[in-house]
């Protein structure tokens, strides 16, 4: 034991940033994700010798390169979109939502049942907003169970949506078993294959037309609810201070429920696109952990809109790439995962450095303003 | 012959950005002595036991153990060198029993918890304490948590205790049986530093008393050899003078008159007792007393927020309106703001309750007026021209009205917030430490303000630390004490002294007629 005052400081010391210019944040983003195409480059040159330029140019292909392949990708960046508009308000509020996987689920059996019970009676028009109003009401169900033990017992959120998602899965599994077809093969196979019934018409000759209205649609509609309406303002009050919100005046369990009413409405409703406008089946992997990337989106976006949208593109693009380096170069399929990762990783890190400075030995970090 | 003194501390001092809490502060505790640290609050008395517990590290000056300087940088640097310290907030492990929580942290080469409750039982009955070692914490009453930290510190062979208000949450007869063991600790040799603001409890217990005033060290004092009455103004020090404008009230006439008002917290303590008067319209009435001392109870009751006990009663006057008294026990936030009460409030903590900030000015101003109007979509017009008037006349300073509240300065977020209360024409305004941490102009912006609104006949309540502050600017001031009202005093007649007295219960005095 000595006593030399200062003889210890670290050599690096971690402070947080009070705020940061706009341009900086984004040349500290865009850098990343420059390093993480370097990085994943030359991790890919190590381990299989390719081009990484070519590797790069068949990601883009599998994600873009012929025009069904745009589709899908559309197609599944809407669905994964939905979602994270769906989490939106609830993490705005601050509530843990990780219970979208079930709350898709839910709005995806929903939607299944009445396709495989109504396809073959009801003009599918009328079988849309059926199933639309059920699995919005599933969803909905999902997300306020958990609300109300939140709001009226402090039970935490983060555990109790997470077990309502095994509870989803394992009804899954069951509607899975009662609506077998054919016999014996453990799914449930597409639904009203021949008649389409319940199925999304194409719009515009496009069968995913509809997909993109509805996500478009509930995009604006959440940018407006979360940035204008009373009830989203209440949302950002309760969300940053639960004591100023009671302090003005706002009920801060009503206001907790309703949101998650909300959320899970939205996230049921996009297991009804999933079903109806997909897939037109439904499995435990119906959701596909996109209710958890999708937690990952709304963050990034700091659930704005319009990023969140371009968020959900760039993931599932790398996603639909990395399958394509897979097939395209024999390669296996851990390592276009891996390509994906290190480029997620490199975006997600940069977060830390667009909210927290470095302070290297015997700069006056205090000071620095 | 002097003895070593176990500890010594020479001109410490700590720096908290620009504020100083500790300035060049010298004491020292001898074996075999229990010494009082006193001072009020914000004196600095828990920041200078934080550097001799290895939680904070002093900016300057040095720190003896036994003769021998120390560097102090870590808890467990605190206690290779004998120092154990008794925080305030217990620091105990719920599900764990007496043993484990004692035991954590050793590092015994192995866990035989036997052996530890043998040892605790040792260390009870040399001591005087009671406690089961097998009990688990969750079970336990406050005391008994109490007994349970001293213990992990004795138990880890400390022989320098700091107890910081050990006694703000136990009974009289909890507060007694611990100063018997702190005896029987005394005549082991140990040497304690009890920090309190109770003053009888100094004189009952310590043989010392050290005293801290705004960070500095006043001196220290024989007990035997004071009185209460001289350690108040040790503690309080000389009146300053401010120069606060204080016009006299004009038609003074009852604004909020408060009844019969007990508040339990949610661990069954009770916080608030019995408390009765009542705010003039046309008057500030000060509210002084040690911090805890019922203040945030006593405002958020007002406003609402507080679950009270039976038979309280609020009654709220608007002006204009003076015959009609609304009843607000029992009414939430909202609906008193329904009921048409013009309530305008002010809380201690800014930004964690009167202000949300991550938003800017508008979004802020917005808070108080949302609700207007039937449409769903909130009306940012009418904020927006409130937030830039409020910018201009207090000049606030910040790049724009969309600008996040919390990157602001103190004093810019305290008029952003006094800003918007104000706006709502209330009729009775409610402030707690409205100036604290504030610049002199900012503050006295602040007083403008409030007696501006005085001389609109509104009951204006300031809840304040600053004595020489409650004494020029306030026309009355009722002094809390432990959750009950020790006093009513004319802030015109009444000295530093007075107050002083009343704050820590040594005499029963003042006007108190309500």
């Amino acid at each position: 034991m000595s006593h030399i005052k200062s003889g210890h400081e670290p050599l690096i010391r971690i402070a947080k940033r009070d705020a940061i210019a706009k341009p900086k944040a984004i040349m500290i983003r865009a850098i990343a994700v420059l390093l993480s195409l370097v990085v994943s480059g030359v991790f890919i040159f190590a381990i299989t010798g390719l081009n990484p330029i070519r590797v790069y140019e068949v990601m883009v292909e599998g994600a873009f390169g012929t025009s069904r392949r745009s589709w899908v990708t559309i197609r599944d960046t809407m669905m994964l979109f939905c979602i994270a508009i769906g989490l939106a308000p609830a993490y705005k509020m601050k509530f843990w939502n990780i219970g979208a996987e079930g709350q898709v689920l839910i709005g995806g059996i929903c939607t299944a049942g009445l396709m495989r019970a109504l396809g073959s009676s009801m003009p599918t028009p009328l079988l849309l907003v059926v199933m639309a109003c059920a699995s919005l009401l599933g969803g909905c169900l999902w997300g306020i169970i958990p609300a109300i033990f939140k709001a009226e017992w402090h039970t935490n959120e983060t555990l109790f949506t997470l077990m309502m998602n095994y509870v989803a899965i394992q009804l899954t599994s069951y509607c899975v078993s009662l609506w077998e077809n054919p016999f014996g093969s453990n799914s449930v196979g597409i639904i009203n294959q021949q008649t389409q019934g319940g199925w999304f018409p194409k719009i515009f000759g496009q069968a995913v037309s509809l997909n993109v209205i509805i996500v478009l649609t509930l995009a604006i509609g959440m940018h407006i609810y979360l940035t204008y309406s009373k009830q989203g303002y209440e949302i950002a009050v309760v969300g940053d201070s639960v004591n100023t919100a009671r302090y003005a005046g706002i009920n801060v369990k009503a206001v907790t429920i309703r949101t998650m009413a909300v959320s899970g409405a939205i996230c049921g409703l996009a297991g009804f696109i999933a079903v109806a406008g997909a897939s037109h089946t439904i499995s435990t992997s119906t959701a596909g952990g996109q209710g958890f990337t999708a937690i990952i989106v709304a963050w990034l976006a700091q659930f704005n809109s319009a990023i969140m949208g371009l968020i959900a593109l760039l993931l599932v693009s790398l996603q639909k790439g990395a399958i394509q380096i897979a097939s395209q170069f024999k390669l296996n399929n851990y390592a276009s995962n891996v390509i994906t990762g290190i480029i997620l990783f490199f975006i997600l890190g940069s977060e830390f450095f667009i909210n927290f400075r470095l302070i290297l030995r015997g700069k006056k970090g205090g000071e620095e303003k | 012959m002097e003895q070593t003194p176990a500890v010594e501390l020479r001109h410490v001092t700590k720096r908290f950005g620009k504020v100083v809490a500790n300035d060049h502060v010298n004491l020292t505790i001898r074996r075999g002595e229990i010494l009082s640290l006193l001072g009020e609050n914000g004196s600095g008395k828990t920041t200078l036991m934080n550097m001799l517990a290895g939680i904070y590290f002093p900016d300057e000056g040095e720190i003896l153990i036994n003769g021998t300087p120390v560097t102090i940088a870590s808890p467990k640097d605190a206690f290779d060198n004998g120092i154990g310290m008794i925080h305030q907030h217990f620091k105990l492990v719920d599900v764990f029993t007496a043993a484990e929580n004692v035991t954590l942290g050793t590092d015994d080469a192995k866990l035989d918890l036997r052996q530890v409750a043998d040892h605790i039982n040792e260390i009870c009955q040399k001591y005087g304490f009671v406690i089961d070692p097998m009990k688990k914490v969750y079970d336990m009453s406050v005391s008994e948590k109490q007994t349970v930290e001293i213990i992990k510190v004795l138990y880890r062979g400390a022989d320098i205790l700091i107890l910081d208000e050990p006694t703000a949450v136990l009974t009289p007869q909890e507060t007694d049986r611990l100063f018997d063991v702190m005896r029987n600790m005394k005549a082991d040799g140990k040497a304690m530093i009890i920090i309190t603001h109770k003053l009888h409890e100094v004189m009952d217990v310590s043989d010392r008393v050290a005293v801290l005033r705004k960070g500095e060290y006043i001196g220290d004092v024989a007990t035997k050899d004071t009185n209460p009455q001289k350690l108040t103004d040790m503690m309080v020090g000389r009146a300053v003078k401010l120069n606060i404008n204080r016009p006299e009230p004009v038609n003074t006439t009852p604004r909020l008159e408060v009844r019969n008002l007990t508040v339990y917290d949610a661990l069954g303590v009770k916080r608030l007792d019995n408390v009765n008067f009542t705010a003039l319209g046309g008057e500030i009435l000060g509210i002084a007393g040690i911090a805890g001392s019922g203040q945030k109870e006593l405002l958020e009751a007002v406003a609402g927020l507080q679950p009270m006990a039976e038979g309280a009663s609020i009654t709220y006057r608007s002006i204009g309106s003076e015959d009609k008294g609304i009843q607000l026990v029992g009414m939430t936030p909202m609906q008193i703001k329904r009921a048409g009460v013009s309530l305008a409030f002010v809380p201690e903590d800014r930004l964690g309750m009167g202000l949300v900030g991550t938003m800017g000015m508008t979004d802020n101003m917005l808070l108080r007026s949302y609700r207007k109007g039937v449409s769903p979509f909130a009306d940012r017009k009418a904020p927006k021209k409130l937030a830039e008037d409020v910018l201009k006349e207090l000049e606030v300073v910040t790049p724009s009205v969309s600008f996040p509240v919390r990157r602001l300065s103190g004093g810019n977020v305290q008029k952003v917030l006094v800003g918007r209360e104000i706006a709502q024409e209330p009729s009775v305004l409610m402030t707690a430490y409205a100036v604290r941490g504030l610049d002199i102009n900012t503050s006295y912006t602040i007083y403008n303000l409030l007696t501006e609104q005085k001389m609109k006949n509104v009951a204006v309540i300031y809840v304040g630390e600053d004595l020489d502050v409650l004494l020029e600017l306030a026309d009355r001031i009722l002094v809390l004490c432990g959750g009950q009202v020790s006093g009513i005093v004319d802030a015109r007649t009444t000295t530093k002294e007075e107050v002083g007295l009343l704050m820590t219960k040594f005499q029963k005095g003042g006007d108190k007629t309500i």
